[in-house]
């Protein structure tokens, strides 16, 4: 891998920009060079919240991408804003517990998966974030799942009683990346 | 022979620009005579304003700023927390603290600044040549209020003592006057009461001081003395309207006299 | 010491900090609000002292009276903050100040947006506010560079005693790459000198003053800091070339973030085996104009690329001198230009050189669709 960009994208609150800052750190881990930009601006709670990480083995270029290879969606909105411009051969992970509708495009490998019921049988209904950056991390391999792992715990390292729940919502997500990630 | 009168160590041997009949020499002096009883000349960043006293920095014998038209508070909170060993005075007129540095003044104040303000207001635009100043009283006529001052136009006369003692935050805040050698005693020792409590670290320190301006008033310096006390005493009482142990209030009195 | 993964924001306060500033004056504005959230709690450890003034107004007055009294310190803020601090960069210019401070440029004019923008460009090189003083000015192009750059701005405004003022757009503030930072405590306090309002113990006392009302003495004053600067544009120019040493049709000048998203695009356009160029000034002012000169010569185009409507065009037309046709596109108010759009840009250059067009890119690409409102200007030499 050169390089490749993922943008995660749903509703503020939602926890996008932390998966998206978890996966940085771990591909940071891993020795590559990251960017996160996230959206920024006054619907801070409750508006749309996006954040886009590129990870290349060479400095990053530009860390503004119109067109990602991977897009992780939590809300429909997202789903049509960001869908279509998917690159061509990209991943596509869709949280089906809130976007009901199914997206036209038949060049990316398209995830559905109920985040949010996978995170509540985990043990917490807030992880959805997490079910989705494992499923993403399954489906393409882009960093070392357990370097990922590492990095929830660091995060809930204050509050080492959450991370059990997390680290089982991450791993929900994952399997069913790795079990969609193709031969 | 023995000199029995000269210059306080707190001002250099310069001969002021000001007007004949203005009290800034005399203001002055009295911060210069501080500075030497309190023996604080080494020590203390004066900021001087925009406006008549705008070469103060000439006439204090101590390190000066020369700040921007009403910013001296700014100036002087920056030079207090970067080096809170300094003792740190504004001096300012009307115009720059009372119009274009009111949210300056206003602010240094609310945050308690540990600085000492020396508001010196004479009801006038000075230096520009005798405009309407936010100090200048109903009636009075300026050069951009030839009619006199109509407070259905531009509302009535803004009493800064009250106003910075009307804050919650603990503060020493008192009106004077030069008007008379009595009450220029007095301005004096409410000046030194002011600088100690900077030097005590104990709380904001704001005192205004009631001054002539028979240039543009239009009157001998005499009468200007006599229009002071006639005219600007009544709307802008003398007194200590608040000192740091006092409770909250509106404090729109005087507590105590001079 | 080991990379860390750090907002852009809260970058600068920590190269701050490392730089040996521990004084912070400012006052809430996005997209550069975490500078002072991050220093309002990391100053009280570090013995610092943190303000947030009740305006920019007077936060730049506040920085004025701190730089007085002979402490390094740091004001950071957004367009708009800018323009209400100039009066007071005027004066910290005049009385020759070691200020630094940071514009996280935001979409204008008037109150504009809050997505990143180039726009103070010219506000910061040319005319940021009255009476002839110039700020140094340095563009970093990333989190690290920012950080680097902060420690030289401190060098830099105390070695000339002037302002140094970095600007980058709201993305560099609000983006985490991963930084490396000099080691704290190591830097020396800010020499005082013979300027500082330090007390007049043992010495006569001074003054911080811009007012000089005999003419003479005033012009006297103006020449002064025209050598200073003129002495400033001789050293303290910086730059990067890339993809400079192939031969190159096309020369793309940008700055800042631009020159990122203008790499990623070389990069994609060298796979199709087309080579361009790119000219980044580092220190917008002093404007590298003789580097930019050497580059232009090489290219039969040029290319500039700015979020603003042509604000460094000016400097990239003075360095060109008429010698070479230099083509613009800018977007403003928050739409970033993306790397397609650039390539879009270049094969316009490209065809407008007369160069024969590279084969199309797959159509199965989707096109990213120019941005609304992009400004787009030619300029040919006649």
């Amino acid at each position: 891998m050169a390089s490749t960009e993922v943008m995660m994208a749903g509703f503020g609150g939602q926890g996008m920009l932390l998966s998206g800052k978890l996966l940085a750190y771990a591909a940071m881990q891993e020795g590559k060079e990251v960017s996160w930009l996230p959206s920024y601006g006054p619907e801070m709670r409750g508006g749309t919240a996006n954040v886009t990480v590129v990870i290349s083995d060479t400095p990053v270029g530009s860390p503004y991408i119109v067109a990602p290879r991977a897009l992780l969606v939590m809300n429909q909105p997202s789903l049509e804003k960001f869908g279509p411009r998917v690159k061509p051969g990209g991943v596509i992970v869709v949280n089906t517990s809130l976007v009901p509708i199914r997206l036209e495009r038949p060049d990316c490998q398209v995830l559905y998966l109920p985040a949010a019921e996978l995170a509540k049988q985990a043990g917490t209904a807030r992880a959805a974030n997490l079910v989705m950056l494992g499923a993403y991390v399954g489906l393409t391999g882009v960093v070392d799942t357990q370097v990922c792992v590492h990095m929830i715990e660091h995060e809930f390292e204050k509050k080492p009683k959450f991370i059990p729940a997390n680290v089982a919502a991450y791993q929900a997500g994952y399997d069913a990346g790795l079990q969609a990630r193709p031969a | 022979m023995k000199k029995i009168f000269g210059y306080p160590q707190g001002l250099t041997e310069r001969r002021t620009h000001y007007c004949p009949g203005c009290t800034h020499g005399v203001i002055h002096r009295m911060v210069g005579e501080v500075l030497e009883e309190l023996e604080l000349r080494e020590r203390t960043v004066g900021i001087a304003p925009v406006g008549c006293s705008v070469l103060a920095y000439e006439y204090f014998n101590c390190d000066m700023f020369e700040a921007s038209h009403g910013r001296a508070p700014a100036v002087a909170t920056g030079a207090k927390r970067a080096r809170p060993e300094l003792v740190v005075f504004t001096y300012q007129g009307d115009g720059d603290l009372a119009s274009i540095g009111m949210a300056e003044i206003v602010h240094a104040a609310n945050r308690g600044e540990k600085i000492s303000v020396v508001f010196v207001n004479n009801a006038i635009y000075g230096m520009t040549g005798g405009q309407m100043a936010p100090t200048t009283l109903v009636g009075q006529r300026t050069t951009t209020c030839p009619a006199g001052r109509d407070p259905a136009q531009v509302g009535f006369p803004v009493r800064m003592a009250e106003l910075v003692a009307g804050l919650r935050t603990p503060g020493f805040v008192a009106r004077a006057s030069v008007h008379t050698p009595r009450a220029t005693v007095q301005a004096k020792a409410v000046l030194r009461r002011a600088f100690e409590h900077q030097v005590q670290g104990t709380c904001f320190t704001f005192t205004e001081i009631l001054s002539t301006c028979p240039t543009n008033w239009g009157l001998s310096p005499k009468e200007a003395a006599s229009w002071l006390e006639k005219e600007m005493i009544p709307y802008y009482p003398l007194g200590i309207f608040k000192t740091p142990d006092m409770a909250e209030g509106p404090h729109l009195r005087p507590a105590e006299g001079l | 010491m080991a990379k860390v993964l750090m907002k852009g924001n809260e970058a600068i306060g920590e190269a701050a900090i490392r730089a040996g500033c521990v004084h912070f004056f400012g006052y809430p504005i996005t997209p550069q609000s975490e500078v002072p959230e991050y220093l309002a709690k990391r100053l009280p450890e570090v013995g610092g002292k943190y303000v947030q003034a009740e305006s920019e107004v007077a936060a730049s007055n506040m920085i004025y009276g701190a730089c007085g009294v002979g402490v390094r310190v740091l004001t950071t803020s957004s367009s708009p903050g800018i323009s209400l601090m100039a009066e007071a960069l005027s004066y910290i210019a005049a009385c020759e100040l070691p200020v630094v401070l940071v514009n996280i440029m935001r979409g204008g004019p008037g109150l504009g947006g809050i997505l990143p923008a180039q726009g103070d460009y010219l506000q910061a090189t040319k005319g940021t506010a009255h009476g002839d003083f110039k700020l140094l000015v340095l563009a970093p192009a990333s989190v690290q560079e920012a950080v680097d750059l902060m420690g030289l701005a401190f060098q830099l405004a105390e070695k000339y005693l002037t302002p140094v003022m970095l600007i980058g757009d709201g993305m560099i503030g609000q983006m985490m790459e991963p930084v490396e930072f000099p080691p704290e405590g190591q830097a020396k306090p800010l020499d005082p000198g013979d300027w500082a309002l330090t007390g007049c113990a043992g010495r006569p006392r001074r003054v911080v003053n811009s007012l000089y009302l005999d003419p003479e003495l005033l012009n006297q004053h103006n020449l002064k800091l025209k050598a200073k600067y003129a002495r400033i544009a001789e050293a303290e120019q910086r730059w990067e070339l890339y993809n400079c040493d192939a031969p190159y049709d096309v020369l793309i000048t940008a700055f800042g973030m631009v020159a990122r998203i203008c790499k990623t695009a070389i990069e994609e356009l060298k796979a199709e085996g087309i080579s361009v160029g790119l000219f980044r000034p580092i220190s917008v002012n002093p404007f590298p104009t003789r580097a930019c000169r050497e580059a232009i010569d090489k290219a039969r185009r040029v290319l500039d690329l700015e979020m603003n409507m042509g604000q460094m065009l000016v400097d990239i037309e003075a360095a060109a001198q008429g010698t070479k046709p230099i083509d613009f596109f800018g977007t403003a108010g928050g739409v970033v230009p993306s790397p397609d759009d650039v390539i879009a840009q270049v094969r316009k250059s490209l065809a407008a050189a007369g160069v024969e067009p590279a084969p199309a890119r797959a159509p199965s690409k989707p096109a990213a669709k120019a941005p609304k409102g992009a400004g787009q200007a030619k300029r040919a030499k006649k």
